[in-house]
This record gives structure tokens, C-alpha cells and sequence, in this order.
């Protein structure tokens, strides 16, 4: 019998009566989806709405009273073809939404009052060499200061907020600079109007603000969409756990299990929750933990680590809070010592902050100080040196590494990696060595069948079809060979022993070698292979055993030579043991490898590589690869990792192919140099700007002139960042069968 | 030039108007699906389907 799964803990209720669920749903591929669903659930008694996201592959249910069962929902979705999977959005997410909303906000006021104070502006500068009378002259400037002060007071308020931050930090951000170009800009014109001159600057101030925030929003947009399939694949891993209690057996998500609780893990199961088994015998597969790939025998009283797979016997385990598991705690300890140092690094926008602030700064005050001894009054020379402050104003600057981000993140996206940190290209760019985890990175999560060619096509094919009624690991790593097959019906799966079942009068056995009566093959199997476990087949006296092992990602091989290639030093560290270390390393043609590494190790060794100069960008997906994956200059996980390995890497990559890393690494390479150049293009825009601003030249039409020219320069430039889309298309038909929904990698782009 | 006195207001509250219908269309949560909003539109099953009474035109010559 299946526990009852309660979904309590994903609804929310809102002040006002009404009930929230969000659903993150698998196979919405087509606008027909949409309609299917929410005319599906519309007949569902007493549901208030359901609505489709399909930018998110989300649905909403809302519903006020108790009349209404979610469970219902997510039957009636299973009906119609479609595997809902209830999540809540995590705060991160929250956070997101609501900046998003707030900088377009922003984004609308500031383009609203651009356009306005443009029209008025055009209208001066041309009566200027017209015939426009000074009263209207004054008329259009008023209107525009008007306009521009809520507007700057408005739309300024993320540069400002940033701006002041840093100070408080004593750090200098490009939002230094950026604000007190803009202020200085609407003081000095609101200066100007009041005593009736020729020039008002509103407009630059308003329309720089226009662009930055343009840059800013795409680069939020981006780094939304990124984090809701993150948060999407995570609701689908599923993350119940089963919890026993006097009201019998619960499904709850992972989130609502408290210490003390005692949880049954059924055998498949990844152990949900850190605690001690209390029940039960079984093996575990801990390979997600340590990555050891050969199992450990369990029994009441042991201490188990959440992410281990139970293997073979149904467990009870008592819930404990994390931080008494020593292993647990020491990754979470180097996790956090790690994370702090990389904190400290500095982007390539923020470096380029500091040197140009000054020198800007420093610019404009001998300016003000030339002209003051050539004979200027007090009034000219400070509009002059202003109007250096208001031309160098870093809107090419500062639009010269978001622009290429946000391209290089869709570029990222498309090849199935979804970046984390925001400062993840830059660092991922700057590596030279490339140090592997094997278990699961190297290698597939999941063992894979080791000769298929082996073996009768038609067996394998029956084996693998019974295998579908396993939860069996190793069933469930031969299932996988079951093409679009169905399972028999009425298998019968006997715990530890293995499936049976009777179809067209035979009786097919698959398990484990004793249950097949096939005991002395797979002795013989497993001496000629030690790495490899065994799985039986029988169908009426014909036998066959499986070798299972851990496979190699299909393209690892191609992968490493490419890294090899572009000069990229390789090295392999692993905390399982020497023999299947040395075998993927020979296998690879990696000469640099460790086994047996525990985290610290892999942090000396890290830190060992640092002090040689080296920049490192660590793959890994074990729970022990944590604080490796934060120590490093840069880190990537796959989707299948560990959580706290995931939260450490700075980008996760989909699918089971290494290539998205490859592809990743070589991405980041070419939006950085793009991110130097447009840096350079920024500085001689500003070596032609200023010498005009300092001799006096510069009008509001120059400025605006200049200052529009050069950010559609660096945001042309950027847009170089994007990989060329027949290459694209090529790999993302070779690799149809990649875990992302083929409308995610299509869409990516769009 | 007394154009101008009526005519800038005008200009300005077209722009405010455009203003807060973006900032409306924000709040009611319109941005929050745009591929969906996009291929919505081609869901024909909201449309009343026609008169059963009324017989099928004859298909026009020429064109299938």
C-alpha cells in the first residue's frame, strides 16, 4: 500500500481565505497543453482557478474553503498525461520576482520621461539655432525639470540604494560614478534653468538611466528564467520522505520532516534525512555522499547520510538534526570558510570601477582648476568640469560586461548550463585546469549495463522489461535499456529476492543470481570483473546475467580531448577508491589523479594548485565535492548532484552529457574577451569625449549624441556573445536524449 | 506660441496615460507568462462553436 501523500505543506494561504498551490509540470510541450490542462481541472468541484504558466512550465491552483482536494488536481493531471510535481518557490525566487517587478517599474518611468524631455529638448536645441524666444525657451526647460526630478527620484533608486551601499562598504561599485554623474547632471541643469541659460542636460540624465536599466532588466530577466528550471528540476527530483507515526504512514515533502521523526525508506530510495537507522537491514550505494561506488552493508543503530540510495532491504530511520552528522557538519564548515574567501573576489566591472572613478574625478577637478587660471569665472568653469563629469559618465562602461552577460547567459542556457553567480562567466573564463570528481561526473549517476553486445537482444529486451516492476537499483539502471516498452502486468516483486512474474505461460524471473539459480555465472562474471555487480535473468531455462557497472558519460572521452586541446591542464579527484579511479583516469588519458581523497584533501590539493598560480574549475557532484566546488576559482555540478555540492557551484549543467562543460567553459572564454573589448571601446569613447568636455565644447546634443552612440556600440559588441545557431542546432539534435524538455531548449533562445 | 499651452499638457497626459496603463498591466500580473499570453491566442476551443442549424457553405471552387 502506497502512504498517503500530503500536500499541506505546499499549500499557502493568503490572508484573505484563499488557498495557493504551485504545481511544476513535466510534458507541457505545445500551446494545445495549455487549454488540455485547464479546461481538464476546470470541472474539478469547488477549484477556484487554474492557470498556466507556460514561460515557467508552471500551474497555479487557487481555491478558498476546504471543499476542494489538491490531491484531485494532481490525479486528474496524471489522467490527462501530465506529471505535476508540487513545490513552493523558494525565497531566492521570491526575491527575484519582486526585483524584476521593481526595476521595470523603474524601466517605464524612466523611458516614459526620456521620450517626453527628448521632445522638449529637440525642440530647444533646434530653436536654439533657430529663432526660439527666451520665455519659451525657459517654458521647455521647466516642463523638463518638471519631469526629470520625480522621474531620477524614481528610476534612480537601484543605482542610488547600490551606490550607497558601497560607500557605507568604503568599496567603489560602477553605481558610484553612475549616481553622481546623474545628480550632478539634474543639479547643475536645474542650476542652469533657474537663471534662464542656453543649456539643460535633463535629457542625458534621464535617458542614461533609460539604458542602464534596459541592461539591468535583461540581465534579471535572464537570471529568472534560469532559476525557475533550476527550481523546476528540483521539484521533479521529488524530495518526500515517507514519516511513520501513530496516524500510520505519510508522504511529506523533505522540508516537513523534524527531527525525532521516524521515516521509512523504502529500498530504491535516496535516504531522504540524516538520522539512525532504528529498522531494518539493508545496503547502501553512498556514492552521492563520498563517492565510494562500492556499497555498505547497514543495520540498526548506523548512522545514515541524507542522498544515500538504499539498496536492498526496507530501513526505519530516525530523523536527527543535521549538525550532528560529523561528515555533514565538516562539509558545511569548509563550505562556509570556502565561500568567504571567494567572496572576496572582484569583478571585472567593479576593477574597472576603481581605476576609472578616480581618474574621471580627478579629470574634472583639474579641469575646473585649468579653467579657473585661464582666466574662467567661477560659474563657467564648474559648468565645464560638470559637463566632463556628465560626458564620462559610464553608460558605455557600465553596459559593457551586463549586455555580454546577459547574451554569453542565453548562449549558456541554450548549451544546457544554468549559471548561478553572477559573476560566473568571468571566473569559469579565467580557468586553466579543469580538476574532475569521477563518481557521477565523470561517470553517470546511475550504473549502466557493461557489455550490451553481449548479451541476446531478445533476452535483454524481456530482462529489461521486467525490470520496469523493480524499484530495485539496479532494476531501475536495467529498465532504462526499455525502450518505449510496457511493464508485464501482475509482476510480483518479492523484497529481496527480486521480480516474477507469468506471461504466455512462462514464469521470468529477474533478481538477484540465487534467485535465478544462476549463481555460478555470476561468480564467474564478477572474477573477470570486480567493479561490476550482478543482475539475473530467467525465462523458463534459459539464464542470463547482467553485468552492471559504472559507465563512463558517453562523451567523456570527447570531452577531456577537447579540454586537452584548447590547453587546459586535467586532473581527476575522487573519494572512492584507487582500482575504479585508475581505470577512468587510464580510460581518459588523465595522468593526474587522486583517489581516496576526503574534502579536506581535495581542498589542499586545491589550495596546493592556487599557490602554483593555477585557476581551477572544479566539476563535481558528491555532498564530499562541497566544499571543494566552493573553494575553487570556479565550479560546475550536474542537475543530478548532491544539494549542498549544487548550492556550492557557481553553474549546474543538464542532461547526461560532459559536453554542456566543455561548451560552458568555452562560452565564458569568448564573452570575456567580448567584456574586455567593449571595456576598451568605453575608453576610447572617452579618450575622444573628454579632451571636448575639457576644452568646452561639449553641448546637451553632443552628449546626447555620444552617449547613445557608444552604448549601442558595446551592446552590438555583445551581442557577438551568442553562438552560432547552426552549430547550436547541430547539438541539440545530438543530444535529443537530454533530460531537459526539448521545448526548454528550444525555447531558451527566444 | 499660446499653442503650446494646451497642446504640452495634452502631449504630457497622453504619455502619463501610457504610463499607468504599463504600470497596470505590471501589477495585474500580465508579464509574468509571456510565451504563454502568446500562444493563447491561438487556443480556439473558447470560441462558440456555430449554429448547429445553419448548413456548411459550399467549400468555394478552387481553394481546399
Amino acid at each position: 500500500m502506497s502512504p498517503a501523500v500530503d500536500l499541506s505543506a505546499f499549500v499557502e494561504t493568503a490572508p484573505s481565505g484563499e488557498h495557493r498551490l504551485d504545481l511544476a509540470v513535466e510534458g507541457i510541450t505545445c500551446a494545445a497543453c495549455i487549454g488540455d490542462i485547464e479546461r481538464g481541472l476546470a470541472t474539478l468541484p469547488a477549484l477556484g482557478s487554474a492557470r498556466v504558466n507556460y514561460t515557467h512550465r508552471r500551474l497555479a491552483l487557487t481555491w478558498s474553503g476546504e471543499g476542494f482536494d489538491p490531491l484531485a488536481a494532481v490525479k486528474r493531471l496524471a489522467e490527462l498525461g501530465y506529471r505535476a510535481h508540487p513545490f513552493r518557490p523558494s525565497r531566492q525566487e521570491e526575491i527575484e520576482a519582486a526585483e524584476t517587478r521593481f526595476l521595470l517599474r523603474c524601466l517605464a518611468v524612466a523611458g516614459f520621461s526620456a521620450m517626453n524631455i527628448m521632445l522638449l529638448s529637440v525642440s530647444v536645441w533646434s530653436g536654439n539655432v533657430t529663432d526660439i524666444t527666451q520665455e519659451t525657451r525657459d517654458l521647455f526647460h521647466w516642463l523638463s525639470a518638471i519631469i526629470a526630478l520625480p522621474a531620477v527620484a524614481y528610476a534612480g533608486r537601484p543605482f542610488f540604494i547600490n551606490a550607497a551601499r558601497a560607500l557605507r562598504n568604503r568599496s567603489m561599485t560602477m553605481d558610484v560614478p553612475i549616481s553622481l554623474g546623474v545628480c550632478l547632471a539634474v543639479g547643475l541643469s536645474l542650476y542652469e534653468t533657474i537663471h534662464s541659460a542656453h543649456h539643460a542636460y535633463f535629457d542625458s540624465a534621464v535617458m542614461l538611466l533609460f539604458f542602464l536599466l534596459l541592461g539591468r532588466v535583461l540581465d534579471q530577466a535572464m537570471r529568472r528564467r534560469t532559476r525557475a528550471v533550476a527550481d523546476n528540476l528540483m521539484a521533479m527530483r521529488g524530495e518526500t520522505a515517507v514519516v511513520v507515526d501513530e496516524n500510520g504512514a505519510r508522504e511529506v515533502p523533505v522540508r516537513a520532516v523534524r527531527p525525532g521523526d521516524s521515516v521509512l525508506v523504502r529500498p530504491g530510495d535516496r535516504i531522504a534525512v540524516d538520522g539512525v537507522v532504528v529498522e531494518g537491514r539493508s545496503e547502501v550505494d553512498a556514492s552521492l555522499v563520498t563517492g565510494e561506488t562500492a556499497r555498505e552493508a547497514i543495520g540498526p543503530g548506523i548512522e545514515v547520510h541524507a542522498g544515500t540510495l538504499n539498496v536492498s532491504g526496507a530501513l526505519t530511520v530516525r530523523a536527527t538534526a543535521p549538525a550532528d552528522a560529523s561528515l555533514i557538519a565538516e562539509v558545511n564548515r569548509l563550505v562556509a570558510d570556502a565561500s568567504e574567501a571567494r567572496s572576496r573576489y572582484l569583478r571585472l566591472a567593479d576593477r574597472a570601477a576603481r581605476i576609472y572613478s578616480p581618474v574621471v574625478h580627478v579629470t574634472a577637478l583639474l579641469t575646473c582648476i585649468g579653467w579657473l587660471v585661464a582666466g574662467a569665472g567661477l560659474h563657467q568653469a564648474l559648468v565645464i568640469a560638470i559637463a566632463v563629469l556628465i560626458i564620462t559618465c559610464p553608460c558605455a562602461l557600465a553596459l559593457a560586461v551586463p549586455a555580454t552577460q546577459v547574451v554569453a547567459a542565453g548562449s549558456l542556457f541554450k548549451a544546457g548550463v544554468l549559471l548561478q553567480s553572477p559573476d560566473a562567466v568571468e571566473r569559469i573564463a579565467a580557468c586553466d585546469t579543469v580538476v574532475f570528481d569521477k563518481t557521477g561526473t565523470l561517470t553517470l549517476p546511475e550504473p549502466r549495463i557493461a557489455d550490451r553486445g553481449r548479451h541476446d537482444p531478445d533476452l535483454l529486451a524481456m530482462a529489461s522489461r521486467l525490470a520496469l516492476s523493480s524499484r530495485h537499483p539496479l532494476a531501475v539502471a536495467l529498465a532504462a535499456e526499455a525502450r518505449g516498452l510496457k511493464p508485464f502486468a501482475g509482476a510480483e516483486e518479492r523484497a529481496g529476492e527480486g521480480v516474477v512474474v507469468a506471461a504466455d505461460g512462462v514464469e521470468m524471473r529477474l533478481g538477484s543470481p540465487v534467485f535465478c539459480g544462476l549463481e555460478d555465472e555470476a561468480a564467474r562474471i564478477l572474477a573477470a570483473d570486480p567493479e561490476a555487480t550482478a543482475i539475473a535473468f530467467r525465462r523458463g531455462d534459459r539464464g542470463e546475467v547482467f553485468a552492471l557497472r559504472q559507465a563512463l558519460r558517453p562523451d567523456a572521452k570527447e570531452v577531456v580531448e577537447t579540454f586537452r586541446a584548447r590547453g587546459y591542464a586535467l586532473m581527476i579527484l575522487s573519494g572512492d577508491r584507487e582500482g575504479p579511479v585508475a581505470a577512468a583516469a587510464e580510460a581518459l588519458g588523465i595522468d593526474a589523479w587522486r583517489s581516496a581523497c576526503r574534502p579536506a584533501d581535495k581542498i589542499a590539493l586545491l589550495d596546493a594548485m592556487k599557490a602554483e598560480g593555477r585557476k581551477v574549475l572544479m566539476v563535481g557532484d558528491g555532498l564530499n565535492d562541497a566544499p571543494a566546488l566552493a573553494a575553487a576559482h570556479a565550479s560546475m555540478s550536474p542537475v543530478t548532484a548532491a544539494h549542498v555540492a549544487q548550492a556550492s557551484a557557481d553553474a549546474l549543467f543538464l542532461g547526461e552529457k560532459l559536453a554542456p562543460v566543455a561548451a560552458g567553459a568555452a562560452i565564458a572564454r569568448k564573452a570575456l574577451a567580448i567584456m574586455r573589448q567593449n571595456l576598451g571601446i568605453a575608453v576610447v569613447y572617452n579618450m575622444i569625449a573628454v579632451p571636448l568636455a575639457m576644452a568646452g565644447h561639449v553641448t546637451p546634443l553632443i552628449a546626447a549624441a555620444a552617449m547613445s552612440g557608444s552604448s549601442v556600440i558595446v551592446t552590438l559588441n555583445a551581442l557577438r556573445a551568442r553562438e552560432d545557431r547552426s552549430r547550436l542546432l547541430m547539438r541539440s539534435r545530438r543530444e535529443a536524449g537530454s533530460v531537459v524538455p526539448p521545448a526548454i531548449e528550444a525555447r531558451a533562445g527566444a | 506660441m499660446t499653442v503650446l499651452l494646451y497642446l504640452v499638457p495634452i502631449a504630457l497626459g497622453l504619455g502619463l496615460l501610457g504610463l499607468a496603463a504599463f504600470l497596470w498591466s505590471l501589477k495585474s500580473g500580465q508579464y509574468d507568462d509571456l510565451d504563454g499570453a502568446a500562444v493563447r491566442i491561438l487556443d480556439d476551443a473558447d470560441v462558440a462553436p456555430p449554429p448547429e442549424t445553419a448548413p456548411e457553405p459550399p467549400p468555394a471552387p478552387g481553394r481546399r
